[in-house]
């Protein structure tokens, strides 16, 4: 069966496997892709190629929290209506807007990631030396350790709350108990141990 | 079971990783099928029904249904949860290093029973606290050496075959155990081996997990220890485990919380 890729002109190859390469994007969705490029204008394809390259020369990583910004420090971190005694420390800058939805108005720190020991990364390929570098100020009370719970989340915040004791700094976890919407029955027993301990009057 | 589509299971979480948008792939070890690979679907929506009882390391029963590559978790139950193990950075980072190590030596379909319940029990001990951590980690690297058939030659030189005497010997992964102190100039060592360490390697293969946690070891002889077996596990997985490094990471600031606190001192032999 001939590779229908090598069978396309060659520019129109190299724009399927380019497509191929983004997250969640199989082969099929790369022709579609491809060829959907193919039909719109020039200036319409000409402003996507542009906005890729744009977001990705005019972004970087804010210099206090890490997170992805156009202006350093970020319009988070340069905000003085913000909470600055707060850091909320989180895996990844998706995690940000979730967050954001809640209306916490503290700080926030990226750590671009979580340890996962069997894939090679530690402490070192996170962002976790940088987080201690702000907390040198003594601006800050209080850290939120916001990752996710699962165990390598878990294992990131032990660590974090081990390296934050010595200083004196106030290390909070997020709570664990049942979704808005879930269903007893096939709650774990963790979350419903969780759920149980952090029971409130009502 | 041929024909049947469906098949339940006992199973260890050894790991996780994400696929597309909500589901993650996830890597079990089960005491009849070796390690199997199979899909969860949804987990990382909050609300997920299968989500809390497949966590790394938490022991469940499965119903897995066969597909074309990868099979697909359609109900799990949590067994046990190792709650105790799950929240101690020390005890967990210990638990993933053993569950790459039997992610990286076994295989699908192989006889794994034997290896699940030195899985299982290592995990419970970790939990229940009823032993050092490292001499549990120690112990059951030297049973999973065993298990896959590496079992590492303790009784006489393994270049000369002579009975080795009650010296110090050195150890050697690349010739798969003890050398007497005539053999060693030929052989990559892992260094010098104190007679405490080989009694307490010989002992780690042949007596239960309980009775190897009732002799305590101190720094030097668990740090011996560690890099013996260590050097036996490299050489025969012939590759680096990478959780050690981080396992490396959280002994380090052990020792530095050591310096300010009062030791958790390990049982000593009745």
């Amino acid at each position: 069966m001939p590779d229908p890729v090598s069978s396309a002109a060659a520019p129109v190859a190299r724009l399927i496997e380019a497509f191929h390469k983004l997250p969640g994007i199989g082969p099929k969705s790369a022709q579609r892709l491809t060829y959907h490029v193919l039909r719109v204008s020039r200036e319409e394809a000409a402003s996507l190629a542009s906005a890729i390259t744009e977001a990705k020369d005019k972004v970087f990583f804010c210099s206090v929290c890490q997170n992805i910004t156009d202006t350093d420090p970020c319009a988070v971190c340069g905000d003085s209506q913000r909470d600055h005694t707060s850091i909320c420390v989180v895996a990844e800058p998706l995690d940000i807007l979730s967050l954001e939805r809640t209306g916490y108005r503290g700080l926030y720190h990226v750590l671009h990631g979580v340890i996962s020991p069997m894939d090679g990364v530690g402490p070192e390929q996170l962002r976790v030396a940088q987080l201690l570098a702000r907390l040198k100020g003594g601006e800050v009370g209080e850290v939120i350790v916001a990752t996710n719970p699962t165990l390598e989340g878990e294992a990131t915040a032990m660590y974090i709350a081990r390296l934050l004791q010595p200083l004196g700094i106030r290390a909070t976890r997020l709570a664990r108990g049942l979704p808005v919407g879930g269903d007893l029955e096939y709650a774990d027993d963790i979350t419903l141990s969780r759920a149980l301990e952090g029971r409130q009057d009502i | 079971m041929p024909g049947s589509r469906t098949y339940s299971t006992e199973a260890i979480v050894l790991r996780q990783r994400r696929l597309g948008d909500a589901d993650k792939i996830i890597t079990f070890f089960t005491p009849n099928y070796g390690r199997v690979e199979a899909v969860a679907k949804g987990v990382r929506r909050t609300k997920s029904r299968l989500a809390g009882h497949v966590e790394v390391l938490s022991h469940c029963n499965l119903l897995l249904h066969r597909g074309r590559n990868l099979d697909i978790v359609s109900q799990a139950q949590l067994l046990e949860n190792f709650r105790g193990m799950r929240e101690d950075l020390s005890l967990v980072s210990r638990a993933l290093y053993a569950a790459e190590l039997v992610e990286r030596f076994t295989d699908r379909s192989m006889d794994s029973f034997p290896t699940f319940t030195l899985l299982v029990e290592m995990l419970q001990n970790l939990d229940k606290r009823e032993s050092a951590p490292d001499t549990v980690l120690r112990y059951f690297e030297m049973q999973l050496l065993n298990e896959l058939g590496y079992r590492p030659q303790l009784d006489s030189c393994a270049a000369c075959d002579k009975r080795l005497l009650e010296e110090t010997n050195y150890y050697s992964g690349h010739a798969g155990g003890a050398l007497c102190p005539a053999c060693r100039v030929d052989t990559p060592i892992s260094g010098p081996l104190s007679v405490n360490a080989l009694k307490m390697m010989r002992l780690m293969q042949r007596v239960s997990l309980a009775t190897v946690g009732q002799v305590a070891v101190d720094a030097q002889l668990r740090a011996e220890l560690e890099r013996h077996v260590r050097d036996q596990i490299n050489y025969s997985l012939d590759l680096e485990v990478r959780s050690a490094a981080f396992l490396r990471d959280v002994q380090r600031q052990e020792q530095r919380a050591l310096a300010t606190a009062p030791p958790i001192s390990t049982s000593v032999p009745g």
